[in-house]
C-alpha cells in the first residue's frame, strides 16, 4: 500500500516538474498584464492580438512550411535510402549507418556551425532554402532508424512473390512491401516533423536575415521580453496536439503499434 | 539487385555533400588561419583561461545534469514499467508532447517560475520557508538541463526495461536472490545499452548547449557552448570558433567509443 502511494507520489512529481513550465505559458497567456513578471487578470485579448499580429503568424508558416517540407522530403529520401542499404554487403552497411548517425550523435552546435561553412563556401544566399537543407539533412537519420526495424523484419519472399505473380518493382513495392513498412514510415515522419518543429540550434545558424521560424522569433524577443501573443499561439498549439493525440489513442489498438518505432 | 542498391544514389550523395563535406570545412577552419596557412593556435586556443574555465563549468555541470538526470529517471522508468503494459505508446507520448511547446518559451518559463518574486518564492513564502534564489546561478542551468533532456534519459531505460522477459526475473528469484540481487545481478545489466545510450543523449546536449545558459544563467556565466556561438555569431572568428568545436567534437568521439565499449560488455554478460 505505502510502496504504491510512494510510486504514485514520485510519478506526480515528476510530472508537476515537465509540466510546470507549461502550465506556467497557458497561464501566462491569460495574463492582461504585458509583462510576465506581473498578473494583471484575466484575458482573452492575446488570442486575438494574435492573428492581427502578422510577423507571428509569418513564422508560424515558416515553422510549419519548413517543417512539413522538411519532414516530408527526409522521408522519401530516408525510405528509399532503407531499401539499398538493406541490401548493401556488411561492411559497406556499417559505414553509411556509421555516416547517417553523426547528425543524431553530433552536438546540435556543431552540426549548425558546419552548415554555415559549407553554405557560405558554397556562395548559397542564407533564408529558406538554407534552413531546408539543413532541416532535410538532420531529419534522415531518424526516418531510417524508425524505418530500417520494419525493413529488417520483412519477408523478402512475399516481395518476390509479388514479381512471380507478374507485379512490376515499383507495384510490389508499393502493394507488398509499403504497407508493411508504413508504420515505421509515419512515425518517423512524425518523430522528424517534431525535431525539425522544436529546432532552434541548427536554424540559428542557418537562417538569413528577414526570414524566422517561431524559435528564432523568441531568441530575438528575449532580451525585449516575449510578446504575450507568442504565449497565446503556443497554448494553441499544445492543446492542439493534445487533443489529437488523446484522440488517436483512445482509438483501438490499430494506431498503437504506429508509434511503437518512436525512439 | 544491383537496381536496389542504386536506389541509395540519391541518399549517398547527400550525405557526403552535407554531412561529410560540412565536417571536413569545420576542420578545415580549425587548423588554419586567416591567410589559409596550417596553424594549431585555434586548438590551442582552448587552454586561455577563459575557455578553460568555459570548458570545465559545461564538463561539471553537464555531468552533474547528466547524473542527476538517471537517478530521477531510473526509478521513473522502472515504475512506468510496472503500471500496464498496453500504455507503452501512451507513455512515450508524454514525455514527446512537451515539445510541442516551443523550447525556448519552456526554459523560458522557468525564469517566471524561479525568479526573486516569482511563483515558486510565493509558493515558498506563503509556507513561510526560505526563498530560493538560485536564477542566474550554476544551479538554474543544470535545473534547465534536466528539465530539457530528462525525456532522453527515460525513454531508452524504459524501452530497455520493457524488453526484459519477466521470467529471467522469475528465474532469479526461484533461484534465491533478494530484491536487491534480482536488480544488481539482472535488471542493472540487461538495462545498461539504455542505460549508456540516456546518458549520451543527455551528455552531449547538456555539455555543448548555449541557449539553457543564456536563458537561466544571466549572461555572466559562459559555457564551452556560449564561446563558440560566439566566435560565430558576434566575434566573427570562424577559424577559432571551428578549431573550439573540434576540442568539443573530441569529447563527443571519446563518449562515444566509451558507450560502445560498454554497449558491448553490456550484451556480452547477457550471454
Amino acid at each position: 500500500m505505502i510502496k504504491n502511494t510512494v510510486k504514485k507520489l514520485y510519478i506526480i512529481l515528476i510530472f508537476v516538474f515537465l509540466y510546470a513550465p507549461i502550465v506556467t505559458l497557458i497561464v501566462l497567456s491569460f495574463n492582461a498584464s504585458r509583462t510576465r513578471a506581473k498578473w494583471g487578470g484575466l484575458t482573452l485579448k492575446w488570442y486575438g492580438a494574435l492573428f492581427q499580429n502578422d510577423e507571428i503568424l509569418q513564422a508560424l508558416f515558416n515553422t510549419l512550411f519548413i517543417a512539413f517540407t522538411a519532414s516530408a522530403i527526409a522521408t522519401v529520401i530516408g525510405t528509399i535510402a532503407c531499401i539499398s542499404i538493406m541490401n548493401l554487403k556488411k561492411r559497406a552497411r556499417t559505414v553509411v549507418i556509421g555516416i547517417t548517425n553523426i547528425p543524431m550523435l553530433n552536438a546540435d552546435i556543431v552540426t549548425g556551425i558546419s552548415f554555415m561553412l559549407l553554405f557560405i563556401s558554397m556562395g548559397l544566399r542564407f533564408g529558406m532554402e538554407t534552413i531546408l537543407l539543413s532541416h532535410i539533412t538532420f531529419c534522415i537519420p531518424y526516418v531510417i532508424l524508425s524505418v530500417m526495424p520494419r525493413m529488417k523484419q520483412l519477408n523478402p519472399h512475399t516481395y518476390e512473390a509479388a514479381l512471380d505473380l507478374g507485379a512490376g518493382p515499383i507495384c510490389g513495392f508499393f502493394k507488398v512491401v509499403f504497407p508493411d513498412i508504413l508504420p515505421g514510415v509515419l512515425s518517423g515522419f512524425l518523430m522528424a516533423f517534431t525535431m525539425s518543429l522544436d529546432d532552434f540550434i541548427i536554424t540559428h545558424f542557418t537562417k538569413g536575415a528577414g526570414v524566422d521560424t517561431l524559435s528564432t522569433k523568441i531568441y530575438t524577443e528575449v532580451k525585449k521580453g516575449i510578446k504575450p501573443e507568442m504565449y497565446a499561439l503556443s497554448t494553441i498549439i499544445f492543446v492542439t496536439v493534445l487533443v489529437l493525440l488523446l484522440l488517436v489513442n483512445k482509438a483501438p489498438s490499430e494506431n498503437k503499434k504506429m508509434k511503437k518505432n518512436t525512439f | 539487385m544491383n537496381k536496389k542498391k542504386l536506389l541509395g544514389t540519391p541518399y549517398f550523395i547527400w550525405s557526403v555533400v552535407f554531412i561529410i563535406i560540412p565536417l571536413c570545412m569545420v576542420f578545415y577552419y580549425g587548423f588554419t588561419d586567416k591567410s589559409g596557412a596550417f596553424t594549431l593556435e585555434n586548438i590551442i586556443a582552448i587552454s586561455t583561461p577563459e575557455h578553460v574555465k568555459a570548458l570545465y563549468l559545461a564538463l561539471g555541470l553537464s555531468l552533474i545534469s547528466t547524473l542527476i538526470c538517471l537517478v530521477l529517471a531510473y526509478p521513473l522508468a522502472m515504475i512506468l514499467c510496472g503500471l500496464n503494459v498496453n500504455q507503452h505508446s501512451f507513455i512515450v507520448l508524454i514525455f514527446i508532447l512537451p515539445m510541442w511547446m516551443n523550447f525556448l518559451l519552456r526554459t523560458l518559463a522557468w525564469q517566471t517560475l524561479l525568479e526573486k518574486t516569482g511563483v515558486i518564492n510565493n509558493i515558498l513564502s506563503f509556507l513561510h520557508l526560505p526563498a530560493l534564489t538560485i536564477i542566474n546561478t550554476p544551479y538554474a542551468i543544470v535545473l534547465g538541463m534536466v528539465y530539457n533532456f530528462l525525456p532522453f534519459m527515460v525513454l531508452p531505460i524504459y524501452n530497455s526495461l520493457v524488453k526484459i522477459d519477466p521470467n529471467v526475473i522469475n528465474a532469479a528469484r526461484d533461484l534465491g536472490a533478494n530484491g536487491l540481487q534480482v536488480f544488481a545481478k539482472v535488471t542493472l545489466p540487461l538495462t545498461l545499452p539504455g542505460i549508456i545510450s540516456g546518458i549520451t543523449m543527455v551528455f552531449i546536449p547538456a555539455l555543448t548547449t548555449f541557449v539553457i545558459s543564456k536563458l537561466l544563467g544571466g549572461s555572466k556565466i559562459l559555457l564551452i557552448g556560449n564561446v563558440v556561438e560566439e566566435e560565430f555569431t558576434q566575434a566573427g572568428n570562424w577559424h577559432l570558433g571551428s578549431g573550439l568545436s573540434i576540442v568539443l567534437m573530441l569529447f563527443i568521439i571519446v563518449n562515444m567509443v566509451i558507450s560502445s565499449i560498454f554497449d558491448k560488455d553490456g550484451e556480452g554478460s547477457v550471454l
